[in-house]
């Protein structure tokens, strides 16, 4: 069994679901491949997350880690995941920033556990940020172009 | 031209608040510097030498007059009356205060302009052909498709924190004049069995490592456009390098994997993505493209479009015996093309005159402009990625009457495409990582060659300087190209010949041991002579560099 690593229930911060969070760590990628228990994982920017794709139904909690907010990987990975019709937990965790929350949302994370604390305020105002949308992305919000077009 | 509606004007009104907010969390230090950098990248906030530089987007260049006339304002009210127009078509303000930033941008939103992402490692802002919708060899207006890929990549969620910088350019014609091959994708729209599509280059760039983009797709039909853009995007947002700020580029990526490997792990996803659903509904192309519909008297263009101004067909344009200065039959030959329309041209309006600085607008001459676009372009106005300026269609019969404007204004210069219609960046004169000044250089080199009167005898030469490595000024692209070196303290000239960023492209080949400024000017007066010395008929510089190779060029320079 590998060592436990990930956030606790108690650090995530944001969390738009209704479901029980697993409260247990996370295994690695790799880990997860090899092994057929595990429930959790943690996905490093690195990582290629298509490889957790035969196992989508027995997880429920994907982390994905942003060592460094400027490292934009895993928002491909948690697209990737969501695309694939992965329907748990999907938690942002590390530097995690005001900036970044409303583009993570998009991209289909609905779990937040920032390294820092983030004030409440801000971060309410952040997700708030874009009233309408452009692109079509993991959280299949109708676009500008389909409400323009909707008739 | 393209209309906000008010979902457009929503998402940019929005971005100011967003921006707005950021700064305020900044000034609370609730945000540090590093995490506060990329924030401000992303609206187009530069630090520079010695100020704060805003660079504010113009969407595949088209701009109209009341835009032109916000843009003179902004320059006179938070800068010191003037503007820097660029070679991605943008505008910059060298002398910007940070408090300022949120009220300019509010100030932009009023017309319908920004700076979303005109800067940062996101997808920038687009550029375009700039006699897109004009040209007599367009086989189809690319801007439609460049404000369709503006939307999809404003705010794009998964593309914000790229591995670098991503530029795209569209053109759609068979002559280049977007630099297409040497962005990270360059598109090209063509017609095939009458359907329309997409080419798709990418790996394309400049820089420290020069690459010009290989064919990717050679057609990506018109409902499929953004998918295949978002397949390129998500390889290279997921396997571009990050471990090298220099090898970050897709350029490398393209490089190292090979462009069919790139292509395949790109058709993988883009077959994917297809399953997913991202491509905006055809209606939206089909409603954009509706709002670059030419002006009513420009649709019927007869039987052929326009050809080349010549000599004695200028002499008889307007009324005969009418006044005019010698000046404007030069520049009417010079600065004209051919329009889709017979009796119309587009007009380019040169921000080179001898001894200027390479793009710069003051307040007044971009108001001037506008006036102008208003009077004989149909409201329309262009900025060319050679940091001029152009009229997209105007009546041949009015060409006295707008160079005679133009003149009177100092915006007369009759230099396209010659020695004097010099790119170079800012260099040492505003910008940190510069080794040398490349603006004083420009402005040496065009009044040498103004004042000997051998810019005319030499044509078609163009003329690119950076002032460091990372090739800002296009140096690599240029016939000459010049690149500011640092030697052991003292600032130093690269030469090389051969480059082009045109349908031929190709790059340009350093000659030799570098020069000092004043030997730099001298040898680029020799590789003048050993051109004007050797051309055929007809010949380009670039034709003739071609034909002869590098060694007569190296013997005249150092032998
Ligand atoms: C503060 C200093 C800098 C200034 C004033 C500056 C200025 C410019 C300007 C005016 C352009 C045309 C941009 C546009 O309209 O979008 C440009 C493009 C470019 N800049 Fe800079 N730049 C600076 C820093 C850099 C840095 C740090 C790099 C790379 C490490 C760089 C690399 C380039 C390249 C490669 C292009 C165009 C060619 C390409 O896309 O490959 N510049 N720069
Ligand atoms: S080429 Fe170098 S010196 Fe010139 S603007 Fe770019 S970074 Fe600065």
């Amino acid at each position: 069994m590998a060592k436990d690593i990930g956030t606790s229930p108690d650090e995530v911060q944001f969390r738009f679901r209704d479901d029980e969070p697993v409260d247990h760590g996370t295994v690695t990628v790799d880990a997860c491949c090899d092994q057929t228990n595990a429930t959790a994982v943690r996905i490093e920017p690195g990582d290629d997350a298509r490889l957790l794709l035969p196992f989508l139904d027995r997880l429920a909690l994907v982390e994905v880690n942003f060592p460094s907010f400027g490292d934009g990987r895993g928002y491909s990975a948690a697209r990737i995941l969501r695309e694939a019709g992965y329907t748990g937990e999907l938690r942002a965790v590390g530097q995690v920033l005001i900036d970044q929350l409303s583009h993570m949302r998009r991209c289909g994370f609905d779990s937040f556990a920032p390294d820092k604390r983030l004030d409440e305020d801000d971060a309410a105002r952040a997700f708030a940020t874009w009233v309408n949308v452009y692109q079509r992305a993991a959280d299949r919000r109708a676009t500008i172009a389909d409400k323009r077009h909707e008739a | 031209m393209y209309k906000y509606d008010q979902y457009d004007q929503a998402m940019v009104d929005a971005r100011v608040e967003e921006f707005r907010d950021q700064a305020r969390r900044r000034l609370e230090g609730k945000l540090t510097e590093d995490q506060f950098k990329p924030l401000r990248l992303m609206n187009g906030l530069y630090l520079q030498l010695h100020a704060y530089m805003l660079r504010v987007a113009i969407p595949y260049g088209t701009l109209n007059a009341r835009q032109m006339e916000a843009l003179a304002d902004i320059a006179e009210k938070y800068d010191r009356g003037y503007g820097h127009f660029t070679t991605r078509q943008n505008i910059q303000y060298n002398w910007i205060k940070l408090e300022d930033a949120a009220d300019i941008l509010a100030d932009l939103s009023k017309v319908e302009m920004h700076a979303i992402q005109t800067s940062g490692n996101c997808i920038r802002n687009i550029s375009a052909d700039h006699f897109a919708g004009a040209a007599a060899d367009e086989v189809v207006d690319p801007r439609p498709y460049a404000e369709l890929m503006r939307q999809w990549s404003s705010f794009h969620p998964e593309f914000t924190y790229l591995p670098r910088k991503f530029k795209i350019a569209v053109i759609g014609s068979e002559t280049d004049r977007a630099a297409m091959r040497l962005h990270d994708i360059g598109i090209r729209i063509v017609k095939r069995d009458g359907e329309v599509g997409a080419q798709f280059y990418a790996g394309g760039g400049m820089g420290r490592t020069p690459m010009i983009a290989p064919l990717i797709r050679d057609f990506v039909p018109l409902d499929q456009l953004i998918t295949y853009a978002e397949a390129c995007l998500r390889v290279y947002n997921r396997y571009g390098r990050r471990d090298n700020k220099y090898k970050a580029r897709i350029k490398i990526l393209v490089h190292e994997l090979g462009a069919a490997e790139y292509t395949r792990q790109v058709e993988e996803e883009f077959a994917h993505m297809l399953s997913v659903g991202v491509e905006p509904p055809l209606e939206e192309l089909a409603r954009i493209a509706a709002h670059f519909e030419l002006p009513e008297p420009l649709r019927r263009p007869g039987p052929r479009a326009g050809t080349p101004l010549t000599p004695e067909r200028i002499k008889n344009i307007g009324v005969p015996g009418q006044a005019r200065d010698g000046g404007f039959e030069a520049w009417a030959l010079n600065n004209t093309h051919p329009h889709r329309h017979p009796d119309y041209v587009s007009a380019v309006i040169s921000l080179k005159p001898a001894g200027g600085i390479p793009g710069d607008a003051t307040s007044e001459q971009m108001r001037v402009v506008a006036k102008l676009a208003r009077h004989y372009s149909f409201d329309e106005l262009r900025v060319m990625h050679t940091q001029n300026l152009l009229l997209p269609h105007v009546a041949i019969a009015d060409l006295p009457a707008l160079w005679q404007a133009l003149d009177a204004a100092g915006l007369g210069s009759p230099n396209m495409d010659t020695i004097e219609d010099i790119i170079a960046c800012p260099g040492l004169d505003y910008c940190s990582l510069a080794n040398a000044r490349s603006i004083p250089l420009a402005q040496r080199i065009s009044e040498r060659f103004a004042a000997s009167g051998r810019t005319e005898v030499v044509g078609e030469l163009k003329l690119k300087i950076s002032g460091c490595i990372n090739a800002c000024g296009h140096h690599h692209a240029g016939h000459i190209g010049i690149l500011g070196v640092d030697k052991k303290g003292k600032e130093n000239f690269q030469l090389s010949l051969g480059g082009s960023e045109a349908e031929d492209v190709s790059l340009a080949k350093i000659t030799g041991p570098g020069f000092d400024e004043d030997g730099v000017i001298a040898a680029v007066e020799k590789v003048t002579d050993v051109y004007l010395a050797t051309r055929a008929d007809g010949e380009r510089f670039l034709d003739t560099y071609r034909r002869i190779g590098m060694e007569p060029f190296k013997e005249a320079l150092y032998g």
